[in-house]
Order: C-alpha cells, then sequence, then structure tokens
C-alpha cells in the first residue's frame, strides 16, 4: 500500500512575523513541518506497521528550504519524500492539483493523509479538494482511525463533545485533529538515518498543470494590532469579583 | 444587478443561534436578495425569525430522511439548490460544523472559499480572514463561480431588518452516498454544553488552576455566567480537562463577548486562539505575565479565590432577579 501524507512546510508559531510591503512576509524566520500535519504523519507509520510491505510518502509543495521539513518527516518514519518546488505562494486549489498531480505520477494511494489546517494559511479546505480531485471521500478533524475489512472507519471531532462516525470507502483522504494520536518526537538515530532517505524533487512548472479557474488571492497582509488598554481591578477577592460582574453587567452588557 | 446570496443557518435544537444571525447580517449586502439554504427542517418561526433578518426567501432543502447527517449529502444538496436559485455566493458558519460542510462544497463546486472570516464586501470579492496562526489579519480576493465565505461566530453584531419571505421547497432529489456513510453521532460526555466557537462569555484555565478538580469551580462559575469553560494547552497536556476545551492556535479559535482568563499567562499561541475576543479580562498572580499587558480589565490575584466568590455572587442575582 502506498501511504501519501501531505506536510507543509510552515513558519514556527512562535516566531515573529514581520509584514513586508504590506503583502508578505519575511521569510527569514525559522520554519518547521505544520503540527497537525505531525500527527498525519504518525498515523500514516501506524497504518504501515500494521501492513507490511507499505511505504509511507512524504508530499510537499515549497520552497527549496521545504526539503528540511520533507527529512523532519522522514526523521518521524517517512520511507522518502517527494518535493515540488515553487517559489511562489499557491492557494489551496492549485496546491491540491499540484499535489494530486505529483501523487499520481508516483502511484496509486491507498491513503492520503493530511492536517486538518495549515497554521500559516489556515485554509482548512486542501483535504477536501483533493478528495473531489481523485473522487475520493474525505473527513476531517479526525480523532480515530480504523481500517475494518477494507473501508476506514473514522470520528469526526466536533464541539461540544460530539463526534460523529463515518465509514469511508478506500481510497480516502484523512484529515488529522490533534487527538488522534501522539507524534513522537524523533531521535538522533532517527535524525541520522533520514538524512540518507531519498528526495524527489522537481519543479512546479515540470507538473504542466492547467492554472485553475477560481483563485484566492492575498492582496493585503496587516499586522493583528492589539489595541487593549489594561486597567488594573484592586481590592480583595470578593470585591474583585464584585468589580468583574459590574463590568460584565455595565459595559460588556451580557449579563 | 440583484445578487441572489445563499445563507446556510446552523439550526441546533432551539432554531437559529446569535451566531446565524450575525452571519446574515454580515451577508446582507448592497443589491442582494438573501436565500437562506435550510438543511434541518423549516417553519413558519423560523421564516419570521429569518425574515426579519433581511432573508427573502427560505429554501427548505427536502432530504431523505436517514442521510439528512452525511455531510457529502448536504453537500450536494446545497449545490443542486445553489444552482437551482442561481446562488452566486455562500455564507455560512466557520463552526465545527461549518468546517465539515463549507470545504465539501467549495470543493465540488471548484469555488473559491474563505473560512474564519470577519468580514466579506461581496462588490470586491474580497474577504478579511486571519493568517500565520491570527498574528495578520489577510484581505483575501476571491476569483471563480460562486465563492463560498465561513464566518466566524459572533465576528458581527446581528442588526434586524425585517423584510417579507416566503418558503419554497426544494427537493435535493435522491443524491447517492456510496463513498460515505455516517454509522452514528453521538456527545462523548465530556465539555461543557455551550460550544466554545459559539459562546458569547469563555471563561478558561490554565496552569494555574493548579488540577482538574478545580476547573469545577470554573464549570459552576460558567453555569451562572451562562458561559462555555475553555483551558490553555497546559491544562490539556496535563489531562484535567479533554482537548476540546483548548482555546488557542491548535485548538478552538474563538470571538466571545468576553474572555475571562484563570491562571493563564497568555502565550502567542493562546493569543492565536481568542485575541479577536470583545473584552479581555485576566485573572492573574503575576503582573508580569503576558496577558496582564493585553487585557481590558486584570487583578493581580489568586484566581482559586476570585472564581469561587464570582460564583456566588452570581448565584445571589439570580435568586434577586
Ligand atoms: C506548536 C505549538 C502549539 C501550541 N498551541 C497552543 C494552544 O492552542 N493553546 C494554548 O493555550 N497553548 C498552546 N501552546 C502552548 C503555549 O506555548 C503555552 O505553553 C501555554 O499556552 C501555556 O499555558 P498556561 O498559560 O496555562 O501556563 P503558564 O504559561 O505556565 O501560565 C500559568 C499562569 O498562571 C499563573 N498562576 C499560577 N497560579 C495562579 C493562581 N492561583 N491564580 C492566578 N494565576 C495563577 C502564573 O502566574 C502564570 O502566568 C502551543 C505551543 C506550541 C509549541
Ligand atoms: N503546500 C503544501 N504542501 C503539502 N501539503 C499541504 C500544502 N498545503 C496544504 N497542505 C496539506 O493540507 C492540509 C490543510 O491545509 P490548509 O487547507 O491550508 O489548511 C495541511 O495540513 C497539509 O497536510
Amino acid at each position: 500500500m502506498k501511504l501519501f501524507v501531505c506536510v507543509k512546510h510552515v513558519p514556527d508559531s512562535a516566531a515573529h512575523i514581520a509584514i513586508i510591503d504590506h503583502i508578505r512576509i519575511d521569510e527569514n524566520i525559522s520554519f518547521l513541518l505544520n503540527p497537525y500535519d505531525e500527527h498525519a504523519l504518525t498515523e500514516a507509520v501506524r497504518i504501515r506497521e500494521m501492513n507490511p510491505g507499505s511505504e509511507v510518502i512524504a508530499v510537499c509543495l515549497g520552497k527549496a528550504d521545504a526539503e528540511k521539513t520533507l527529512r523532519s518527516a522522514m526523521a518521524m518514519g517517512a520511507d522518502r519524500g517527494i518535493l515540488i518546488k515553487t517559489d511562489k505562494r499557491h492557494d489551496s486549489i492549485e496546491t491540491a492539483l499540484a499535489l494530486k498531480t505529483a501523487i499520481e505520477q508516483d502511484g496509486s494511494p491507498a491513503l492520503i493523509f493530511t492536517g486538518k489546517e495549515s497554521i500559516d494559511d489556515q485554509g482548512m479546505q486542501t483535504l477536501f479538494r483533493l478528495g473531489a480531485l481523485f473522487d475520493f471521500p474525505a473527513a476531517t478533524n479526525v480523532v480515530r482511525l480504523d481500517i475494518v475489512s477494507g473501508k476506514a472507519v473514522t470520528d469526526t471531532e466536533f464541539s461540544g463533545g460530539v463526534v460523529s462516525t463515518y465509514e469511508m470507502s478506500l481510497p480516502c483522504v484523512i484529515g488529522a485533529g490533534k487527538r488522534l494520536n501522539t507524534p513522537k518526537y524523533p531521535t538522533v538515530r532517527d535524525v541520522m538515518r533520514s538524512r540518507k532517505s531519498p528526495i524527489q524533487a522537481f519543479e512546479f512548472s515540470d507538473l504542466n498543470m492547467e492554472t485553475p479557474k477560481a483563485r484566492m488571492e492575498v492582496i493585503e497582509l496587516i499586522p493583528y494590532i492589539q489595541k487593549r488598554q489594561p486597567k488594573e481591578i484592586t481590592g480583595s477577592p470578593s470585591e474583585i469579583a464584585q468589580k468583574i460582574v459590574e463590568i460584565l453587567k455595565n459595559e460588556a452588557k451580557v449579563l | 444587478m440583484t445578487k441572489h446570496v445563499g445563507v446556510i443557518p446552523e439550526l441546533d435544537g432551539r432554531g437559529l443561534k446569535e451566531a446565524d444571525m450575525g452571519m446574515i447580517t454580515l451577508a446582507r449586502q448592497k443589491d442582494t436578495h438573501l436565500f437562506a439554504l435550510v438543511l434541518d427542517g423549516s417553519d413558519e418561526t423560523l421564516k419570521e425569525k429569518l425574515s426579519s433578518y433581511g432573508v427573502s426567501t427560505l429554501v427548505d432543502i427536502r432530504l431523505a430522511g436517514d442521510l439528512q447527517h452525511n455531510p457529502e449529502v448536504r453537500a450536494k444538496a446545497v449545490i443542486g439548490a445553489v444552482k437551482k436559485f442561481g446562488i452566486s455566493a455562500v455564507f455560512g458558519l466557520s463552526t465545527a460544523r461549518g468546517k465539515d460542510l463549507l470545504p465539501r462544497i467549495a470543493a465540488l463546486l471548484e469555488s473559491p472559499l474563505v473560512m474564519d472570516c470577519f468580514n466579506v464586501d461581496l462588490e470586491a470579492n474580497i474577504a478579511e480572514t486571519s493568517r500565520y496562526s491570527g498574528k495578520t489579519l489577510a484581505k483575501i480576493k476571491v476569483t471563480g463561480p460562486v465563492p463560498i465565505f465561513g464566518i466566524r461566530p459572533n465576528a458581527k453584531e446581528p442588526v434586524r431588518e425585517p423584510v417579507s419571505a416566503k418558503i419554497i421547497q426544494f427537493d435535493a432529489g435522491a443524491i447517492a452516498s456510496t463513498q460515505l456513510r455516517v454509522v452514528k453521532t453521538g456527545e462523548t460526555g465530556k465539555g461543557s454544553k455551550i460550544s466554545l466557537a459559539e459562546a458569547e462569555i469563555i471563561i478558561s484555565g490554565g496552569r494555574g488552576m493548579k488540577n482538574g478538580e478545580n476547573f469545577t469551580q470554573l464549570f459552576q462559575c460558567a453555569e451562572k455566567l451562562n458561559a462555555a469553560v475553555g483551558a490553555s494547552r497546559v491544562a490539556v497536556d496535563s489531562g484535567w480537562v479533554p482537548y476540546a476545551l483548548q482555546v488557542g492556535q491548535t485548538g478552538e479559535k474563538v470571538s466571545p463577548k468576553v474572555y475571562i482568563a484563570c491562571g493563564i499567562s497568555g502565550s502567542i499561541q493562546h493569543f492565536a486562539g481568542m485575541k479577536t475576543s470583545g473584552m479581555v479580562i485576566a485573572i492573574n498572580l503575576d503582573t508580569a505575565a503576558p496577558i496582564m499587558s493585553n487585557c481590558d480589565y486584570y487583578a493581580v490575584a489568586d484566581a482559586l479565590e476570585v472564581v469561587p466568590e464570582l460564583t456566588k455572587l452570581l448565584e445571589k442575582s439570580a435568586c434577586v432577579t
């Protein structure tokens, strides 16, 4: 079985984001594997262990530097990587198309894993677009996956602790949620071994894709300005509580 | 020319939600005719309510009973209605349910989609959303057929604008669902009753709550406040509360009117999930905690002492009214 995992190279969530020309960010910061994709990868590795002869292939569309993210993916257990190199930022429509084309060139997927969301674009849609392009079913925020008699049984978590169990035909697309598993961080040996794992890299333009008609284009980035001016509430615990109630009533008007 | 705009209200047991009304208010723009695409059954009461927010046509989408909860079928039924009524833009909510429905519609229609929008300009086709773990706002220009917008709950204050409305039944027809089957839907029994994403008030606890038992204080207070309980990642990772309560970059993104942070330091990743809250009140022992310089009110105090006092006061005032 070929198990593909889509991994995105994203700015570290702790990094300071500086905006250049109101439209892009200063990329001179640390980038890493998208946190949800770690769960996707961990799950793919788990499925591989249960199905001898299977292979986990990490696929990434990103700048040349994204090789690092593929190395992290291989340190976490992927057998090899595919890097579609680009200097541009692509929207989810084009990204899904590129990932689909690259996956198809490699072979037929048994399962495709993604994260439920990328922390930079926060698009929440690449997995469904991949599903539609392949005509595979898809599920997002998956917190449990079982393969039972040739079908994928998944739990998707909604708010308020509500869970829906879906049964999907294979192949399908699994959008990993945080509660799916606990990623194990690689040991030094894993990291050493991953340096030797193969990465197949090629240019985005080599995919020879048509430009999709629909587009989502960032036209402006604006720093999120914090405008809050803190005021202190003082007194004993009960006086503080009293003042909070007054604020909720008179100022916030929620009581 | 009048634009036909579809809005998908997310009905719960009690009908239209506050967040739905805000979303509809945002969809109501110059030269729009609003169609509510209702998947969960409609009646006169719902029509009255929707029409008071500017919905002129309620499309009562009829689905085969046992396929009601199938997100693939729901997406295809919405697409059927979009085609039938010449709808040129669709608005929904960026809730957990919305995240399972709107991207399916966009993927099948090959439409542009922006989730978690604070604002949408239908004339220019520009949506405002957040990027980079909430550290920046982004204006996104969408091009292509039937753009879809997932609106962040509470991003817009609902404003009434009554119109007269009619109900049209729309039979979605026999929609095949061979690839995805809903086995069951149920509650895990964990988590608070009010959904985090939609709550008007959230009271959240972090490491400062010290253990899972102390979270009971927050649940009791939340009940009196009609609030949802949230948590920092530390509280979740320590096993004090389930992951569903986590607020932040890798948890829920919330915009309540009031966010009360108890024993939470205010890390970048926590802020990523709650910085768009209306008012932030912090209770923390440490004046130097980042949240103390980035809130509307702060108290340098022990949350474990203040929260029970708050609950007591609210109990009293509930008795008076
Ligand atoms: C990739 C990544 C993703 C992450 N995602 C998230 C996320 O989604 N959400 C999230 O929250 N975090 C997230 N984090 C973790 C984040 O970096 C912080 O570690 C976390 O938010 C800290 O939680 P805290 O504020 O509860 O704990 P601390 O930072 O330890 O703060 C505890 C605070 O409680 C105060 N305190 C102690 N006792 C009391 C008392 N009795 N009364 C009042 N105050 C008291 C202390 O003064 C302190 O300020 C993420 C981290 C990474 C690397
Ligand atoms: N450029 C990319 N390369 C590889 N995978 C991606 C890329 N963009 C998105 N994905 C995958 O799609 C998921 C959802 O991304 P998004 O739709 O942007 O929120 C991510 O968690 C990744 O698994």
